[in-house]
């Protein structure tokens, strides 16, 4: 059929990560002592959740050929405000939750704001909007402790009906109410179109600023939900810089993994789910192997690498090198 | 025609860019139902027309009524929802996304708030239908359709919005000939329902066979306004550039068999789009390229300058082997090629980079000094290249995407003239540039075939070939169908090699 042949040809990113994943997620579960249980499902799913919401997070202001540098650090103000707001009867952690995402989503609407308004290259404003961020979570939590409602945090990481773990049902549940509206939205296909290229879509009337204003406010929501759930696990705040880092670049990574392409218009928020589990799965093999941890970045930096080139195939086959550049 | 109400009308409308008037006090009237042609050099004021009525830049000063109705734009979309749709000449396309969306960026079918995709391919398919595009799919992605495919989508993505006043810049410049004859009907059609067309072309043909009334831009200032067949071909051009135009073409020289001949392919072949080709050119000599569009001329003008990986076949250069394993190989050949490329925007020119350093881009290593340049040496071949093309700038170092038209054209032929090639391959170099520029361009490749340049010259301008060249060749299928050469080359033979209608003439 025509229809999906196009369909395919659309989506090869996306087809190669997921393969990539469930390829090196076999090799993972066939050499693990245990093997597949609910148990072992649920620990290797909260740790890669975390990763894919900042991981969807940055997919969007990617998809309007920007960059977020600040989701790691909205990821890390997310925990620590969860720590100190979270907290109480199931009602106050319910309302402190939508405290979080609010703050998350504030923070990301700053971002837009910034860039759209203040036209300031996205790279320096949310790097540097991302020290601010990071300067709030250590004012609310100098030091690392806090609490969490547990009721919440316990549901939230647990498995529903003893198989499920429930963090993949928050996964798939921000997927259905953010990503899926948003891709199918107006103004989500404008961010497509922005990042396809900006002044074609203002002389079609593409609401460019609307656009981007949206993926970067939607970022800092995605991004908080990523610390929220990092709280559940964690069960406290710490206004951790490393951390903040390593998610943030990790969530580049895993865009790129996921076929988003860094020039925008291109990709999709499942695809770097999937660069995220890929990334996550890269740590757990090592762990199979019984490798010495010492070797871990460079393993990821391989298989990054690697996964990466994956994307460059398409060089071989090209005939006319000036699409090289294109 | 004059009785019914304008569907545009601008009085007194000027617009300054810094000191310099784009546009001075214009008063302009376009009236439903009526072809309107729009003609004037580069920098004569059709763009900086164009662009207020679409909604695209505010004029300084002036009023401007849609339907009577005084508006005032903001934006594009303004613009649009009072009924002025504009085809730009810039693609306003998005390559990364399907037809189908482009075609509905705007207001696409909605079901539940969201974008209805089955709605929207369905609406995509109506009007490729209107314009007899069925062979391109909705689902097909913009950047790998060619680029007259591209211009038709944006046809029909102008079309999808009902327009009342639909304004075509350059619209065919890059169409096949039965595109062309689509969107002429097309047009025809659209000015019996009523609709308004303003219609800016360079090609005076298509001006002759479409419009009804035409307008004159120069300086601008509006020149003057009349019916079809009011004023004769040399008078409007007159009128265009200012002063007397006696010869479209420079002289062409005797032919010169004793020249050595400095490019020579064998049987160069390249998958379906080149067969067996070979050519001959010889020092001093303009041979022309013809036929339809996309016949294999832009891939062979690559393949000959290195771009394209996997070409059968053996070129040599004076008499030299060359392999064709890149443009920094080509341009160290025996004889240095150089290839003009067709879009200047993306394959020509550096358009944030000042106009200096896109001139001497493709010549760095003459002004070597040390590890670094000697600035003053490229300033002064810079100026001369400049001085020699009369390129108007005022600043060097001004970005090279402040330039019109034309004289970006230019600037793309000073940097490669600044190489120092022997051979030079351009390809359709006088698309969309004005009269005037067109026939420095003229004056320019014969000159450097005068001091023993050869050039290889695609062109999809048929009088182009026939006024330029030495020589034609005309391909068809990726191979060259004849060549043509003295008392053949005309047009009625490039047309009919081009259609590959079989020449029985030539038997009898």
């Amino acid at each position: 059929m025509n229809d999906l042949r196009h369909r395919i040809h659309h989506n090869g990113g996306l087809l190669a990560a997921i393969a990539l994943f469930i390829v090196m997620f076999i090799i993972y579960i066939s050499n693990h002592p245990v093997g597949l249980t609910a148990a072992v499902a649920t620990t290797a799913t909260n740790k890669a959740v975390l990763l894919a919401l900042v991981a969807m997070a940055q997919t969007l202001p990617v998809l309007t050929r920007g960059l977020d540098l600040s989701v790691g650090m909205v990821f890390i103000l997310a925990n620590c405000l969860a720590s100190v707001f979270v907290v109480g009867t199931i009602g106050e952690g319910l309302l402190g939750i939508v405290l979080v995402l609010g703050a998350g989503a504030l923070a990301g609407f700053i971002n837009g704001a910034i860039i759209v308004w203040g036209r300031l290259q996205p790279i320096i404003t949310t790097l540097a909007t991302g020290a601010v961020y990071y300067g709030i979570a250590l004012y609310v939590r100098p030091g690392p402790g806090g609490d969490v409602q547990s009721d919440i945090a316990d549901l939230a990481t647990g498995q529903l009906f003893g198989v499920v773990p429930a963090a993949l049902v928050v996964l798939l549940a921000t997927v259905l109410i953010v990503w899926l509206p948003y891709r199918h939205s107006v103004l989500g296909r404008a961010a497509y179109a922005v990042g396809s290229n900006e002044q074609a879509a203002y002389m079609s009337g593409v609401p460019v600023q609307r656009a981007k204003l949206l993926a970067y406010t939607l970022a800092g929501l995605l991004a908080a939900i990523g610390g929220l759930m990092l709280t559940f696990n964690t069960y406290s705040g710490e206004a951790s810089s490393p951390i903040a880092g390593t998610y943030t670049l990790n969530s580049i990574a895993a865009v790129v993994i996921g076929g988003t392409s860094l020039f925008g218009g291109w990709g999709s928020a499942i695809g770097s789910i999937f660069g995220a589990f890929v990334l996550r799965t890269i740590e757990d093999l090592l762990f199979v192997f019984d490798l010495d941890p010492l070797w871990q970045p460079l393993f990821q930096g391989v298989v990054l690498l690697a996964a990466v080139s994956l994307g460059a195939v398409r060089v071989l086959r090209i005939r006319n090198r000036l699409e090289l550049f294109a | 025609m004059s009785d019914t109400a304008p569907i545009l009308e601008m009085k007194h409308v000027s617009k300054r860019y810094g000191g310099i008037a784009a546009l001075n006090d214009v008063d302009f009237v376009a009236y439903p139902g009526q072809i309107h042609a729009v003609l004037g050099e580069n920098g004569a004021g059709k763009s900086t027309l164009i662009k207020i009525a679409a909604g695209v830049t505010d004029p300084s000063d002036g009023e401007l009524f849609v339907e009577g109705r005084r508006v005032n734009f903001r934006n594009p979309v303004e613009a649009m929802a009072a009924g002025v749709v504009c085809v730009f000449q810039e693609l306003s396309l998005l390559p990364d996304m399907t037809v189908a969306d482009n075609l509905s960026i705007v207001s696409p079918p909605l079901r539940g708030g969201l974008i209805d995709s089955a709605g929207q391919r369905q609406r995509a398919r109506e009007l490729l239908a209107m314009i007899g595009c069925e062979d391109v799919h909705p689902l097909e992605l913009v950047r790998d359709l060619p680029l007259s495919r591209r211009q038709m989508v944006e046809i029909a993505k102008a079309l999808g919005k009902r327009p009342k006043l639909l304004i075509l810049d350059e619209a065919t410049s890059a169409l096949t000939a039965a595109d062309v004859e689509r969107v002429y009907a097309i047009i025809r059609k659209l000015r019996s329902d009523g609709t308004g067309i303003l219609y800016v072309s360079h090609r005076m043909h298509e001006i002759e066979a479409l419009a009804d009334v035409a307008t004159v831009f120069r300086n601008g200032r509006r020149i003057e306004t009349f019916k079809k067949g009011e004023r004769s071909v040399s008078a409007i051009v007159q009128m265009m550039i200012g002063r007397e135009l006696t010869h479209h073409y420079p002289d062409k020289p005797a032919p010169k068999p004793m020249e050595p001949v400095a490019l020579s392919a064998k049987n160069l072949s390249w998958g379906t789009q080149l067969r067996d080709i070979s050519l001959d050119i010889r020092k001093g000599e303009i041979v022309g390229l013809g036929g339809l569009d996309g016949q294999g001329q832009r891939s062979l003008l690559l393949a000959l300058f290195g771009v394209l990986k996997g070409v059968t076949g053996t070129v040599e250069i004076m008499g030299k082997p060359h392999r064709l394993s890149g443009p920094r190989s080509a341009m160290r050949a025996a004889l240095p090629v150089a290839l003009i490329p067709e879009d200047r925007k993306t394959e020509g020119l550096m358009l944030p980079m000042n106009i200096r350093d896109n001139i001497s881009l493709a010549s760095l290593s003459r002004f070597k000094r040390g590890l670094g340049l000697d600035g003053s040496k490229e300033h002064s071949a810079v100026e001369k290249m400049i001085d020699s093309l009369k390129i108007k700038v005022a600043d060097l170092a001004a970005a090279v995407s402040t330039l019109s038209g034309g004289n970006q054209q230019k600037v793309v032929l000073a940097k490669w003239l600044m190489t120092g090639p022997g051979i030079i391959l351009l390809n359709d170099p006088t698309r969309g540039i004005d009269v005037g520029t067109k026939q420095e361009v003229y004056q320019l490749l014969r000159d450097l075939a005068d001091k023993g340049v050869a050039i290889l010259f695609y062109s999809t301008d048929y009088a182009e070939l026939i006024g330029c060249c030495d020589r034609v060749l005309v391909m068809y299928n990726g191979g060259i169908a004849r060549e043509l050469e003295g008392q053949h080359l005309n047009e009625r033979t490039i047309i009919e090699t081009a259609l590959n209608v079989d020449d029985k003439e030539q038997a009898a």
